[in-house]
């Protein structure tokens, strides 16, 4: 897949995922980026300024005034006025242009044509694409959302348990999940890409491996996602398969669902296409057969605290469980 | 003085010579009983300013430690040295000291102890409502840490956001100790910064005009008003809580419509003001200490003393800059965000001010001159990313990262911890008669420096990278790795400094030179009476002139005309605990004050609170009536009426 190479590419050619310092990859985020340049700059200055200053203060050759002329001496109020009166238009320049960049940050350029729902859970992430009109478009997947690039999408985020935030640093800051209201955001990725999201808001245990991906993706390849993501996956009737099959249904389906089967559970991330994501257990694992198995048996060793149990499984089993999960595509 | 009612008592005025049968009378009157029954009983400001002192640098020593142990947590990527729930208990409890149990307690440290010597006064205003606060705060901090032992410490950090800390996510006693804890810690707060007030209006010296106080009062006075008016907010939000918990009312619990914005609201309205009541005393400390060593008085003390309460009167309304991404619209954050960026302009006018009073002034470099000096530097690179973190937009990317992180350590440890340290150096000797060392101090406060900013300041860095708060790992390939590692060796730099500090502080306490009452040729009126001052502080109440007593030979050495302050003579004050009521803006004389004596009530009256509480947390309800009786008793005992507390003469007994 082209998509693969995208985000490999992404991956590689910067050591720090989040860095929102040097990397701004849409509207809602370089004019943040340039505002965080030139703040930077000016809070340096100020702070170089302020320490020569002090150092030329403290350093200086002075004649040797008796105490009474330090004492009675130079009021040095001018010290103040001139240096409040440099400050403050420093300052309310600051001030507008944080404002304007606020204004030009807040709303979209244009109406977002899709709207995604993103519930955040303890400590994974659940994305419904539930606007579309056609209720069989509309589907459920988790900790990895593919948007189309270059036109803004709008974000419903909730929360199903604890306050969370969702924050893709080099798409656009980050807005808090709250339980009991749906706040708003928007982003825009201007170039298809791997950008990665983390949940920014300590919300308990497992705070530190609740992370996501946004997946941008050209028109066409978006549409090929979302119209792959709303079919039910075909499963082959190898024996192995329908063993691994009911061991799900019999060990997983009372939190995990998968779309045409009986595992309807709604407290875990949805797998009926695990296999299209490229990271499992919220940003923690890239997804290949062995580490589904290895998250499977030492969910608790690998994520301390999650909900998911870490489940004994016997060699078999594990085969049959694997070859299961692997028709989820 | 025609319309004195004709009972009243014309004081006796004279001078009082150390050694008289005058100034032992006054010694025996003002001193605490020897051994454990004074040291229960002791209402002295002195002593209990000494207790906050040493109580809130033993909570440093603990929340540091804390720190530490994180910190080798995240040296390295993927670390198992704790595990999440550990983790989440050290950053929680390590908050919680620093915030609560070290960085005001310390500061009403230095306030109660220098605050009636600066303001040539024998005591607070309140002794034993000051005795109060005192042991509420030490029983309020036992109790927070009641539960660490058992690793069932407060752990959803020290905001404590709902619905993550209430019931049905934190169904252990954890919370409850937090809720409670702080319900108590508030009540030490609120009666120490009510006395604090009462303090400043009633009993300055006469002719110490609110135009003359040091800038440490502005300070502790602001912050003092600004605690009365947030401290409210934060309890009743832990009350709320513990209801929430205990009774299932339903203020937070967002199935029967509660909302979880409110705890966050009720929160910042008190935490926000409260980081001013944490820095303003300290930033006082600086204006006061620092021109000592430039040999000049402070440049701007007018504007230095407004910008301390405009500070806070404008840090009521900046709350909401901790809670920019909660989906409040843009317009509000906008107001918000604007005021949290003026708030620059007043501290803009201090550190003018301070570099200034360096700058016309002939510094001397002794230790606690290098500790404000660096602690400017300081400042200005905690205001500056402040600033940043007040600008709306670039705060949506800034919160909850390490960049906030760097910055509330650039503020709490560069504006409370090195003027802290400083003023400890410069009050040692006044506190126990002997200097701290030179050299070793020197070489102190550049091993805290530099290990200060090498742990500190690449955390802004982490920030920029993108890695976020209260997380107990992280992946290895984030980035993060450097800049942990060197932040992590930072830590423990700073923390050999904060050791050798102490080391220095024991051998000087044992060992140090004889200081003599004012070593460092200081102009406030602490520095007049001995080192360590006499229990009564001033055996006659002193008449102020000027802002700068002591330094009223230069100042006004070309008006000789010019009255001078009295310290050797005036008012005696020596039937039984006297103290001078002084108008609240001229400070004219008012009234003679009976002071109350030592007491075990305010003790009985802290432990029995605490026992409240405890009964409460461990739902034994009738165990707690038992306390309320014992408060009861207790605060009887307090309020009972003292013949000799009485404010007129008894006849015949006429000037005794």
């Amino acid at each position: 897949m082209p998509l693969d190479a995208a985000a490999s590419q992404v991956h590689m050619s910067d050591g720090a995922p989040l860095n929102y310092f040097l990397h701004a990859a849409g509207p809602a985020a370089t004019p943040t980026l340039y505002l965080d340049w030139i703040f930077t700059a000016i809070c340096v200055a100020v702070c170089l300024i302020v320490g020569g200053l002090l150092t030329v203060a403290i350093l200086r050759r002075r004649p040797d005034a008796p105490l009474h002329q330090l004492a009675q001496g130079d009021s040095g109020l001018r010290w103040i006025v001139i240096g409040v009166g440099i400050s403050v238009p420093v300052l309310v320049a600051m001030l507008v242009y944080a404002l304007f960049t606020l204004d030009r940050v807040a709303t979209p350029p244009e109406t977002p044509a899709l709207t995604i729902t993103v519930t955040a859970y303890d400590w994974w992430w659940k994305v419904a694409y539930d606007d579309a009109p056609d209720v069989s478009q509309r589907f459920v997947t988790a900790n990895e959302i593919h948007i189309p690039a270059g036109e803004p999408v709008r974000f419903k985020l909730k929360s199903a348990d604890v306050i969370h935030t969702f924050w893709v640093p080099k798409l656009a800051g980050k807005t808090q999940a709250i339980p009991g209201q749906t706040n708003e955001q928007w982003l825009q990725a201007d170039a298809p890409g791997v950008y990665r999201g983390q949940c920014s808001q300590f919300c308990g245990a497992q705070h530190a491996h609740m992370a996501f991906e946004v997946v941008a993706e050209n028109r066409a390849d978006f549409a090929a996602w979302s119209a792959q993501q709303a079919r039910v996956p075909v499963v082959t009737n190898d024996a192995a398969v329908t063993a691994g099959k009911a061991l799900f249904l019999d060990q997983c389906a009372g939190c995990h669902a998968i779309r045409g089967s009986d595992a309807q559970g709604a407290q875990a991330p949805d797998l009926t296409h695990l296999n299209s994501r490229h990271l499992i257990a919220a940003g923690t694992l890239s997804n290949n057969a062995q580490n589904q198995l290895a998250w499977i048996t030492g969910a608790q060793r690998i994520k301390p605290d999650s909900l998911m149990p870490s489940v004994a499984l016997k060699r078999d089993e594990a085969a049959s469980l694997s070859a299961y999960l692997a028709t989820l595509k | 003085m025609s319309d004195l009612p004709s009972d009243a008592r014309i004081p006796e005025c004279g001078h009082v010579p150390v050694g008289s049968a005058r100034e032992k009378r006054l010694a025996e009157i003002w001193e605490a009983e020897p051994g454990w029954r004074g040291w229960l009983s002791t209402v002295d400001h002195k002593s209990i300013g000494l207790r906050y002192l040493v109580t809130a640098f033993v909570f440093l020593l603990m929340g540091g430690v804390e720190a530490l142990i994180m910190r080798v947590q995240l040296a390295r990527p993927d670390a198992t040295v704790l595990t999440p729930e550990q983790y989440s208990q050290l950053f929680t409890m390590h908050g919680v000291t620093m915030i609560f149990l070290y960085a005001l307690p310390v500061l009403s440290g230095f306030s109660n102890y220098l605050w009636p010597l600066i303001l040539g006064a024998r005591d607070m205003a309140f002794p034993r409502l000051n005795a109060l606060s005192y042991w509420l705060f030490l029983f309020a901090g036992i109790f927070l840490y009641s539960s660490f032992p058992f690793g069932q410490a407060p752990n959803a950090g020290w905001f404590n956001y709902v619905p993550l800390s209430g019931l049905e996510y934190n169904t252990g006693p954890n919370i409850d100790i937090y809720a409670l804890g702080m319900v108590l810690l508030g009540a030490s707060t609120t009666v120490g910064s009510a006395n604090f007030v009462v303090t400043l209006i009633r009993m300055r010296a006469p002719g110490m005009s609110i135009d003359r106080v040091p800038v440490l009062v502005w300070g502790t006075l602001t912050a003092s008003g600004g605690n009365l008016l947030a401290v409210p907010a934060v309890s009743l939000a832990f009350f709320l809580l513990w209801l929430d918990r205990q009774f299932g009312t339903h203020f937070f619990d967002v199935l029967n419509g509660g909302r979880p914005l409110l705890w966050q609201h009720l929160f910042w309205m008190f935490a926000h003001p409260w980081v001013y009541a944490i820095v303003l005393p300290a930033m006082g400390i600086v204006s006061d200490a620092l021109p000592v060593f430039c040999r000049r008085p402070l440049v701007g003390y007018t504007p230095v003393a407004l910008s301390t309460v405009a500070t806070m009167v404008i840090g009521f309304i900046v709350w909401i800059h901790h809670m920019f991404a909660t989906g409040i619209p843009a317009l509000a954050l906008a107001f918000f965000g604007s005021a949290s960026m003026v708030i620059a302009i007043p501290s803009a006018v201090a550190t003018f001010a301070w570099i200034a009073t360096i700058w016309t002034g002939r510094p001397v470099f002794k230790v606690p001159f290098l500790y404000f000096a660096g602690f400017v530097l300081l400042f200005v690179i905690g205001g500056v990313s402040g600033v940043m973190t007040a600008a709306v937009p670039l705060d949506w990317e800034l919160n909850d990262t390490y960049f906030v992180v760097a910055h509330l350590h650039y503020v709490l440890l560069g504006i409370n911890l090195f003027p802290v340290i400083g003023g400890v150096v410069f009050w040692f000797p006044k506190f126990t008669g002997r200097l701290m060392s030179e050299r070793f101090g020197k070489l102190t406060f550049w091993v805290m420096f530099i290990g200060f900013n090498l742990g500190f300041f690449p955390m802004h860095i982490a920030g920029l990278l993108g890695m976020p708060r209260r997380i107990y790992t992280y992946s290895g390939d984030m980035g993060w790795n450097t800049v942990n590692m060197v932040t992590s060796i930072g830590s423990f730099v700073f923390a050999a400094g904060v050791l050798m500090f102490l080391a220095d502080l024991v051998w000087s306490y044992k060992r140090g030179p004889v200081a003599g009452n004012n070593p460092w040729d200081a102009p406030t009126l602490e520095w007049s009476v001995s080192s360590p001052p006499p229990p009564y502080n001033f055996a006659t109440i002193p008449v102020v002139e000027s802002g700068h007593p002591l330094w009223e030979e230069r100042i006004f050495q070309d008006k000789p005309s010019q009255r001078r302050t009295q310290l050797d003579e005036g008012m005696i004050l020596d039937h039984g605990r006297e103290a001078l009521a002084t108008r609240a803006l001229d400070g004219r004389p008012d009234a003679i004050l009976k002071m109350p004596g030592d007491s075990y009530a305010p003790f009985l009256l802290g432990l029995f609170s605490t026992l409240i509480f405890t009964a409460m947390l461990l739902h034994v309800w009738w165990l707690a009536l038992v306390m309320l009786a014992g408060f009861a008793a207790s605060l009887t005992a307090w309020m009972w009426p003292e013949r000799a507390l009485g404010q007129h003469e008894p006849p015949g007994d006429a000037l005794g």
